[in-house]
């Protein structure tokens, strides 16, 4: 049986897997003059934006989300759990492993957008010439790809692929720095780290396939919701709550035609599988925690970001983060609806940790990508926090704030790369006085600093923490809210801190003794970083004046989709 | 029309970013002369509501622009303004241009000029380019009518504050300004949460339907709740007497512009959030809370009033009072009746022109003897800088509640409203307040009187300057003055909390020293006692005098103004309270 694809709906992921094909291929036969570098960067770039371009094309495309990679209609029998012909409602009566619906969308944008800045980082860094040009952007580009992947991807294996995909290249690209110990430490640790969260979120994975018997999510979510429903609930407590979030069109109209049908399919084991459940939903989570750096886990994040390259460090921070959150909501809300009881409480505790740590670690930290990264781990757990106050609306505060994460963050991460170039060492005394030496990235960097402390008139960090903070306290997550509005505050001090250095006038003959080593390279290369910077700034001073229009982008299948 | 208030600063302020070569080369007079107009026409702007502002209840707000900014947030773009909001708007924009008129007219040598160009960069566009952005945000909390838009322009001033203070601030200012913005965006941070509450529980952030519903739709417990949150996070930018430790450390280091502006406008948006919000929208809240707000209010005056007797700072001490001054706004508040609130509202602007004034005075004092420092200044002002020392004495009378002048109405209507509180609330509790916040009128004056007689009476003497004197001092005199001078010095040393035993000792060992409070400031005794031959040492001290200038005209442009709203307003409160109390009505509930 031949299954039919829909190539318009992965169309972005071929874009990105081609290119990545024809940059190995050019960098082994192009010749070796001094354009070959720029141009392979060219290439990539637009291999970026036609990606981009197709996610905007099937953004603005009308009608409902488009699936493929569906079991086609006489095998969706087979699949346990699944009801012969009924389903979710015409086009998703069998299930399939991508769909192109807004959240996928709005990731897959968040990933490519972000993935402009980070290419355009590159070719800064690139310029130098100590690593490998064909090798850097194709493993670029192949976690771009995964990265894609992930948010369409809707069963567990999948998933599983796609996360590795994004993960996987990010090692070598840590790596490609040869002869440099601290890149080798940071790519063996967050090496190890990935393979044993890998593991760990394997394991919990099989164990959630073992007991329901299905990979697909929605499949998934629908054996879990009868479960909770039917006669084989474990508590009274547990199921009403089941019942309460799963309110959906769906849950009502189907649930009459399962119940029978379901028996029929796949016969529920006679032993009580919760407790089996509840491990798998636990050790998923720890999986993810570990991509998106949170607390407990979250020890990687600073030798790995300080180690790494600084369009690595942002990769890191902005588009591999977004595809772990990505997963984490598919998997929790989209898959374990029903469970919330469970994870709610976990996610909250983790998210307070997470946020508690991240910026206890930052206060301390001098050298600026350290800081960076440890405020980024601090911000994970601003972006968890709303899931852990389960409603309606949390998943998409998540999104919101991530958005405006993303832009505040990879702006930072543009003008420290611009700064690197200059000064190696990259701590924040080089910092003092830079908005003199140049007014347009200092102002530029204080501007993305205070937007990250979430203060006017960095007002795109100051919608975004006002959205979760409605979510909070809206969702009965008080407490959550508290530790974030001290979090808030603690956040601010080194983030002032730092904007303070900036504008603080040095002595002259300090700063012509600093340019006078580095001047050399610090001309070259720095047109993209300076592109970077500009489109960084440009989207958060747009996110700053017109917050609806990320507010207008987010999803509201996913709460359907439970 | 309330847009171009808001809206004037701001495109002043986006002007100035565009650099300019011109600019330069005229030396800052552009600068100086775009400052002048950008804050001379908002100023303006700000009066036309005053023209034609016609009295009753105004509720709701004149000239009121209702735009939708997020809808995904419920964010609405709503500003108007009525009687209790119109008065701080014009006390913003007229103390944001006196600022900018003292800074901009004086001459390149004048002290306390930041706009002049200086070697080590006093950065002059930055200054205005930050003092626009803080107009902004103050002008525009005062019109807010939506919860969230409220928030988001009282957040609005942190940075700039933060950059007037850690910029162009005294020698601890990094210190004062990181503990100002911390301190302040805990507040922030706590009144957002309250303010979110409010939306979750009523589904509005529309201030004046809220206001309207006087907390229908809301539980008891809600509302409590409600009002502590809001309530300490507008406490913490007022500031209440147990979260006030911000406020001298902030006003010590900033500025004199930032000083003014401080107290002059940021404190009140923490009580302008009481009137506005706390109160009308969460009556039962307050009602159940007003007792301990009182409470915390009466500690508040009398805590400032001790704080001040002990202090040697000038302006730390006007910090304080403002401490006290507060208290006597938040007594207002507490008791929940028009009469108080009218008195807080009354208060608040009175405070808002005196202690700018003050602010303005001793930040010249400053700069004129280089410290602010009680008894390095020494006493004697009136013969030195007869003109300062009046104005001083002026600003210190008004301060402490002279009656006929601005400071009187506000405390006295203040203890009025404590005499009969709003029913519901505890009288002999008030009456307790009462007598315990006239107490403190009694301690305000008593520090401001102990302060004057220090500084401003006494004969002149020199300001120690020990290495100073020692040379001027001939030889034939040497050994007696040197002794003085010594000991001066290291009563200097000894300073802090043990001043009273150094006083006791220098005028023990002086013997007919005059000046009976001036504890190390006897140079000029020193002479005298040192021979009898004072003249010699006397005529350093005469060329130390005549080095200083008295009142410039700058200065007196910037500071007339305040002077004559100072009286007016002791005078002929009506004028004030004819335009606060509809609403004050209105926002009460009362019938």
């Amino acid at each position: 049986m031949i299954q039919s694809i829909d190539y318009y709906a992965v169309a972005p992921l071929l874009v990105l897997a081609l290119t990545g094909g024809l940059v190995l291929l050019l960098d082994a036969f192009l010749p070796r003059g001094p354009y070959a570098r720029p141009a392979l960067g060219v290439v990539t770039l637009a291999g970026v934006l036609g990606a981009l371009g197709f996610v905007i094309s099937q953004a603005s495309r009308a009608g409902g989300p488009m699936r493929t990679f569906c079991v086609p209609g006489g095998l969706s029998n087979a699949v346990p759990g699944a009801p012969p012909g009924s389903g979710t409602g015409g086009a998703g009566a069998s299930p399939c492993s991508f769909v192109v619906d807004d959240f996928t969308l709005i990731f897959a944008g968040l990933a490519l957008a972000a993935g402009v800045v980070v290419v355009l980082l590159s070719m800064a860094q690139l310029s130098s010439g100590e690593i490998p040009v064909g090798e850097w952007y194709f493993l670029l580009l192949c976690t771009l790809t995964g990265a894609v992947a992930l948010p369409a991807s809707r069963d567990l294996i999948m998933l599983v692929v796609a996360l590795e995909l994004v993960s996987l290249p990010v090692f070598a690209l840590t790596a490609l720095r040869r002869y440099d110990g601290r890149s080798s430490e940071a790519a063996v640790k967050l090496f190890l780290v990935s393979v044993v969260s890998t593991a760990v979120m394997l394991f919990g994975v099989s164990l959630l396939y073992g007991t329901t018997g299905t990979v697909y999510l929605d499949r998934l979510a629908q054996v879990l919701r009868e479960r909770m429903a039917g006669p084989a609930a474990p508590g009274p407590g547990q199921a009403l709550q089941g019942a309460g979030t799963s309110g959906g069109i769906q849950a009502s109209q189907a649930s009459e035609a399962y119940v029978s049908s379901l028996h029929i399919a796949y016969d529920p084991p006679p032993v009580d599988l919760s407790p089996l459940l509840t491990v798998a939903v636990v050790l998923v989570l720890a999986g993810f925690a570990f991509k998106v750096a949170a607390v407990p886990f979250h020890a990687w994040a600073g030798d790995v970001y300080q180690g790494a390259p600084v369009p690595v460090a942002a990769l890191l921070s902005v588009i591999s983060k977004a595809a772990g959150f990505a997963g984490l909501i598919l998997i929790l809300v989209a898959a374990l609806g029903s469970q919330s009881g469970t994870w709610t409480p976990l996610v909250a505790i983790i998210a307070a940790l997470t946020m508690t740590v991240g910026n206890l670690l930052a206060l301390r930290q001098r050298h600026a990508v350290r800081l960076l990264a440890w405020s980024s781990v601090a911000q994970s757990g601003y972006i968890l926090a709303p899931l852990g106050v389960h409603d309606d609306e949390a998943t998409s505060a998540s999104i919101a704030y991530l958005v405006f994460y993303a832009a505040m963050n990879l702006g930072a991460f543009a003008v420290v790369m611009l700064v690197s170039r200059r000064h190696p060492r990259n701590e924040l005394d080089d910092y003092r006085g830079l908005a003199f030496r140049s007014p347009a990235a200092g102002l530029a960097l204080v501007f993305f600093l205070i937007c990250l402390a979430g203060l006017p008139p960095g007002l795109a960090g100051m919608f975004a923490k006002i959205v979760v903070f409605r979510e909070l306290v809206g969702g009965g997550g008080t407490w959550l809210a508290v530790v974030m509005a001290v979090n808030t505050v603690i956040g601010l001090y080194y983030y002032v801190a730092w904007a303070a250095r900036i504008l603080t006038p040095v002595p002259v003959i300090a700063e012509s003794e600093a340019e006078g080593p580095s001047a050399g390279g610090s001309r070259t290369g720095w047109v993209p970083v300076g592109i970077a910077v500009a489109l960084a700034g440009a989207v958060a001073l747009v996110f700053s004046v017109a917050p609806q229009v990320v507010l207008d982008l987010l999803p509201e299948v996913l709460v359907a989709a439970r | 029309m309330l847009i171009a208030l808001l809206g004037v600063p701001l495109a002043g302020a986006a002007v100035l970013l565009v650099p300019s070569r011109a600019d330069a080369a005229a030396g800052g007079r552009l600068l100086r002369t775009h400052a002048l107009v950008v804050s001379g026409v908002t100023f303006a702007l700000s009066l036309v509501p005053v023209a034609v502002f016609g009295g009753g209840d105004t509720t709701g707000g004149r000239f009121s622009t209702n735009l939708a900014w997020v809808p995904g947030l419920d964010l609405r773009f709503h500003l108007g303004v009525d009687g209790v909001s119109l008065p701080l708007v014009v006390l913003t924009t007229l103390l944001t241009f006196l600022c900018f008129v003292y800074l901009c007219w004086g001459r390149a040598d004048g002290p306390g000029q930041l706009l002049r160009p200086k070697p080590e960069g006093g950065r002059p566009r930055a200054l205005v380019f930050t003092l626009l952005i803080l107009e902004v945000g103050m002008i525009g909390t005062f019109l807010a009518l939506d919860l969230l838009l409220f928030f988001v322009f009282f957040e609005v001033v942190l940075i700039p504050m933060y950059f007037v203070i850690a910029i162009w601030g005294g020698r601890a200012r990094r210190a004062a300004a990181i503990k100002f913005i911390l301190y302040t965006l805990l507040g922030s941070v706590v009144l957002l949460l309250g303010l979110l509450f409010v939306w979750a529980q009523t589904g509005t952030l529309d201030m004046v339907a809220l206001a309207r519903a006087h907390g229908a739709g809301m539980s008891r417990s809600a509302q409590i709740l409600a009002f502590v949150a809001v309530g300490a996070g507008l406490a913490v930018k007022t500031p209440m007497w147990p979260l006030h430790t911000w406020l001298p450390a902030a006003h010590t280091e900033a500025p004199t512009v930032g000083s003014v502006l401080l107290a002059g406008v940021l404190l009140k948006m923490g009580t302008y959030g009481f009137a506005r919000i706390a109160i009308p929208i969460l009556p039962e809240g307050a009602a159940v809370v007003a007792p301990w707000l009182g409470a915390f209010a009466v500690i508040g005056i009398i805590y400032g009033s001790l704080a001040c007797l002990a202090q040697r700072d000038l302006k730390r001490m006007i910090a304080y009072s403002s401490i006290g001054h507060m208290g006597f706004v938040l007594l207002g508040f507490a008791t929940l009746t028009p009469v108080g609130v009218n008195a807080a509202l009354f208060g608040n602007i009175a405070h808002g022109l005196i202690t700018a004034l003050l602010f303005f005075v001793v930040g010249a004092i400053k700069e004129r003897y280089g410290t602010a420092d009680i008894p390095a200044l020494g006493g004697g002002m009136l013969s030195r800088l007869p003109r300062l020392a009046s104005l001083l004495t002026f600003a210190c009378v008004a301060s402490l509640g002279l009656p006929g002048l601005a400071g009187f109405w506000g405390e006295m209507l203040a203890l009025l409203g404590a005499f009969e509180p709003a029913t519901g609330l505890p009288r002999p509790l008030y009456l307790v307040f009462m007598a315990i916040g006239g107490i403190g009128t009694v301690l305000t004056a008593a520090y401001f009187l102990v302060m004057l007689s220090r500084v401003t009476h006494g004969r002149p003497t020199v300001t120690v300057h020990a290495p100073l004197l020692a040379s001027v001092g001939g030889p034939g005199e040497g050994t007696g003055a040197k002794a003085v001078v010594g000991e001066a010095a290291e009563d200097i040393r000894a300073g802090g909390g043990g001043s009273t035993t150094g006083r006791g000792d220098v005028t023990a060992g002086e013997g007919g020293s005059t000046a009976g409070e001036g504890d190390v400031t006897t140079g000029g005794e020193g002479s005298t006692a040192g021979g009898g031959d004072g003249g010699p040492l006397a005529a350093p001290a005469n060329a130390g005098a005549g080095r200083m200038r008295d009142v410039t005209g700058y200065e007196l442009a910037a500071w007339v103004p305040l002077v004559v709203l100072i009286v007016l307003l002791g005078l002929w409160p009506k004028v004030l309270l004819s335009i606060t109390d509809p609403v004050v009505q209105s926002l009460l509930g009362a019938p």
